[in-house]
């Protein structure tokens, strides 16, 4: 199949069956790639401005899903977005991106390597005219599609007003399973999951929780792999994680609440760092990955 | 008749000798004054006519040529005023000797003697070239006298000089000025609270000279921190304290520093600073900037994004080779500019990143910022490490952390420990990875971590050289011979290279 964009209309083969479930379904579409059936894709949305914690999440659960087979669905948007979408595509599964914007325009600009990966082995969708700028009213829209698109909605993080909450609505009101993964409620980025959570939405608290929306995703068996793994991890080292949380903070709170000497919290951060558990940030923050 | 007298000029910090000759030759009365002169040494046949005239003298009325050689060197400033004024009288008068003796000095119109700047790198070269005695004005004495095998004799008024030449008025020679260092400048490192990261960070940048990037919110004791470096640093070699002095005697600066001074230097310029008066340059024969004034010491660059990047563009040269050449149409000069560069900056846009405010910038602003604050100098900084706010509580009820003069003590013996290894000559040739691996002893299991590092934090090659040599420090300054897991780990921690 060609990486052109082509033009599909309602009433074509390729045209997905659950966008009718719409009250407004779109009117034609414009895709890169092979339109996939819809009973097994699940949608991986968050925060543009997702802590490390989050990122993290998204990439393993997109790498969770790709090796499932199960198409991975997202917004192409920075942060969780990408992130999930990159998992999927590092898993060597089936991604699909829709966009608000129009086929042919790239954003966020960043993300152009991306989107040739995904249009590559995946699919891009919109229903937006070609040359459409992303305009902030589309992404509502957009969402629309997305929830549509899939079984299940897993929202990964996201604040009060985040883009992310309009899709698990859109996804509530269409009859779709909502999973939000819980956190801190101190967590600004958490604050929206958190949110769902309290009006109804499934815990996401791993794999296991998706089973149920996902018919066939048990059948793999597959479990957490390729993300950084506590085990080896000396007992000083797991000391110093234990006490941090995907909120950053500076090494200088960690060596006062552990009562440890600055050059000894340095060098655990240094390895822990190097064994991915903990991500140091500009500013001199440190962060937990997972 | 003709005769002649030693002068002075500078190059750079290289005193260059010159000599004045005078001839007086029959003709209509004309004074002038040749040799690739700028506009202050013409004006000095007016300071030079009054000041003989002043100072009881007779000016002959004559035709007058004064050159000064070699002529092709270019040579400004007032100095030349005292060797004119002596090369004229005695090209008119037999009796003044003048023979091993030099002038530096300007003429005011009462024949009183002032003042210049230069005077002790020109001394260094004057005494250098075996010239015996310097006659400079009072108030230059102290810091021409700090040169060893040179009599330097004040004077305050032509007529002395004169008289001291014609043998008739003796005129003690100066010594060098009392150590008058009073100890070192800025806050103790006792009296900042908290802070336990950025103090062990300072430690290390005082034992291995590198190059610090302190960041943290508005208010948090970024300057205080970084004031607080030169508390750390042992005093200078008398060598190198001269070799500073000299930079601040070109500077005319030697009112702010002694120049009897053992303390390593403290610049703090401000980002209005002009890209010469920061790295060197101005009118006519370039001039020393800040980073050379802070030479063997200390160059703090607050708020480093707000300086223009061309200015932090033109840092890099002098970072690596530890000197600044200003090349010019007539002259190259090159000064030396060796320091500890201290940089701070707020973590991000908004300056709240990781405070209790919060902060409102998103990931792309913070990346955008964290590259304008590191890109031009990104990869000649060492360590880098933040300076939170400290919390109300901890100001007052925090416990008092080590004294300046305890620190001190252990980069001292870091720094022994350092010049001891870089005596054998197979240390001090080593560049690559892998050499200076070898060469600093780096432990098997140190080896294994840091070629981990390479996969994970995605560190360059240079990243890998300066996480070894800061690693290298942090052993020395534990007294370790060779270089542990432990140390390279905490290298690790503080490179300024974030993983991509």
């Amino acid at each position: 199949m060609s990486g052109g964009p082509r033009q599909v209309s309602p009433g074509s083969p390729e045209w997905p069956e659950r966008l009718s479930h719409l009250d407004h379904p779109p009117q034609e579409l414009w895709v890169r790639g092979p339109v996939l059936p819809g009973a097994r894709s699940v949608a991986v949305v968050g925060s543009r401005r997702a802590t490390p914690a989050g990122l993290s999440i998204a990439r393993e659960l997109g790498g969770l899903l790709g090796e499932a087979g199960v198409n991975v669905i997202s917004g192409l948007a920075r942060g969780v977005d990408g992130a999930a979408h990159l998992g999927a595509l590092d898993a060597g599964g089936p991604t699909t991106a829709v966009l608000g914007c129009g086929i042919d325009v790239c954003y966020p600009r960043q993300h152009a390597p991306l989107s040739e990966r995904i249009a590559g082995s995946g699919c891009i969708l919109t229903e937006e005219p070609p040359g459409t700028q992303p305009f902030k009213a589309n992404f509502p829209k957009r969402n629309r599609i997305i929830a549509a698109l899939v079984a299940a909605v897993v929202v990964v993080e996201g604040t009060e007003r985040s883009g992310a909450l309009s899709t698990a609505r859109w996804a509530a009101d269409l009859g779709r399973e909502v999973l939000a993964v819980p956190g801190s409620i101190r967590s600004p980025q958490s604050r929206g999951t958190n949110l769902l959570i309290r009006d109804g939405a499934r815990p996401y608290l791993g794999p296991e929780d998706l089973v149920q929306a996902v018919p066939g995703l048990a059948a793999t068996g597959a479990g957490p792999a390729g993300g950084p793994s506590l085990a080896g991890l000396r007992r000083p080292l797991l000391e110093i994680l234990e006490r941090m949380g995907p909120t950053p903070v500076y090494p200088d709170e960690l060596g006062q609440a552990l009562a440890l000497p600055a050059p000894l919290v340095a060098a655990r951060l240094g390895e822990l760092e190097v064994a991915g558990a903990v991500l140091s940030l500009p500013g001199g923050l440190v962060a937990r990955t997972f | 008749m003709i005769a002649s007298a030693i002068g002075c000029t500078v190059q750079g910090l290289a005193g260059v000798p010159v000599t004045v000759e005078a001839h007086i030759a029959n003709g209509l009365p004309h004074f002038a004054i040749v040799g690739l002169t700028d506009r202050a040494i013409q004006e000095a046949r007016e300071r030079v006519r009054s000041a003989v005239q002043n100072g009881g003298f007779e000016w002959p009325q004559r035709r007058i040529t004064v050159n000064l050689a070699p002529a092709e060197v270019p040579k400004e400033g007032s100095g030349f005023d005292l060797a004119i004024a002596v090369a004229v009288l005695r090209a008119g008068e037999s009796g003044i000797d003048s023979s091993g003796t030099a002038f530096v000095a300007e003429l005011a119109l009462d024949s009183s003697l002032r003042p210049v700047n230069g005077v002790l790198p020109m001394a260094r070269c004057l005494a250098a070239l075996g010239m015996r005695r310097l006659v400079v004005a009072s108030q230059n004495a102290a810091e021409a006298a700090l040169v060893d095998g040179l009599c330097v004799l004040p004077a305050t008024r032509l007529q002395d000089v004169v008289e001291h030449l014609r043998g008739l008025l003796p005129i003690q020679p100066a010594r060098p000025g009392a150590g008058a260092d009073a100890g070192p400048a800025g806050p103790d490192l006792a009296e900042v609270c908290g802070q336990a990261s950025a103090k062990r960070a300072l430690e290390i940048a005082a034992a291995g000279g590198h190059n610090l990037l302190l960041t943290g919110p508005p208010g948090s004791g970024k300057t205080m921190m970084a004031r607080a470096l030169p508390s750390l640093l042992p005093d200078l070699e008398p060598d190198a304290a001269l070799e500073v002095s000299a930079i601040y005697s070109l500077r005319g600066l030697l009112r702010e520093r002694p120049a009897m001074s053992l303390r390593p230097a403290f610049r703090a310029p401000h980002h209005s600073v002009s890209r010469s008066g920061l790295v060197g340059g101005g009118v006519g024969i370039a001039q020393p900037g800040e980073i050379s004034l802070a030479h063997r010491g200390v160059l703090f660059l607050d708020e480093l994004c707000e300086f223009p990047r061309s200015h932090l563009e033109a840092l890099r040269q002098p970072l690596e080779h530890h000197a600044v050449t200003i090349v010019r149409s007539r002259a190259a000069v090159t000064f030396p500019a060796e320091f500890v560069l201290v940089a701070a900056a707020n973590p991000c846009p908004c300056g709240h990143l990781g405070d209790a405010k919060g902060c409102n910038c998103d990931l792309r602003q913070l990346q955008a910022y964290d590259a304008r604050v590191s890109g031009p100098i990104r990869d000649r900084i060492d360590l880098q490490v933040s300076v939170p706010r400290q919390r109300f509580g901890d100001l007052f009820g925090g416990s008092e952390g080590e004294a300046s003069a305890v620190v001190r003590g252990r980069v001292e013996s870091a720094r022994q420990m350092r010049s001891g290894r870089l005596a054998d000559p197979a240390a001090g040739t080593a560049r690559t990875p892998s050499a200076l691996s070898r060469s600093y002893r780096t432990a098997p299991a140190a080896r294994r971590l840091l070629a981990r590092s390479g996969e994970r934090l995605r560190l360059s090659a240079r990243g890998f050289v300066r996480v070894l040599r800061v690693a290298r420090t942090i052993a020395d300054l534990a007294g370790d011979d060779g270089v542990g897991e432990a140390a390279i780990a905490e290298a690790l921690h503080y490179r300024g290279e974030m993983a991509a």
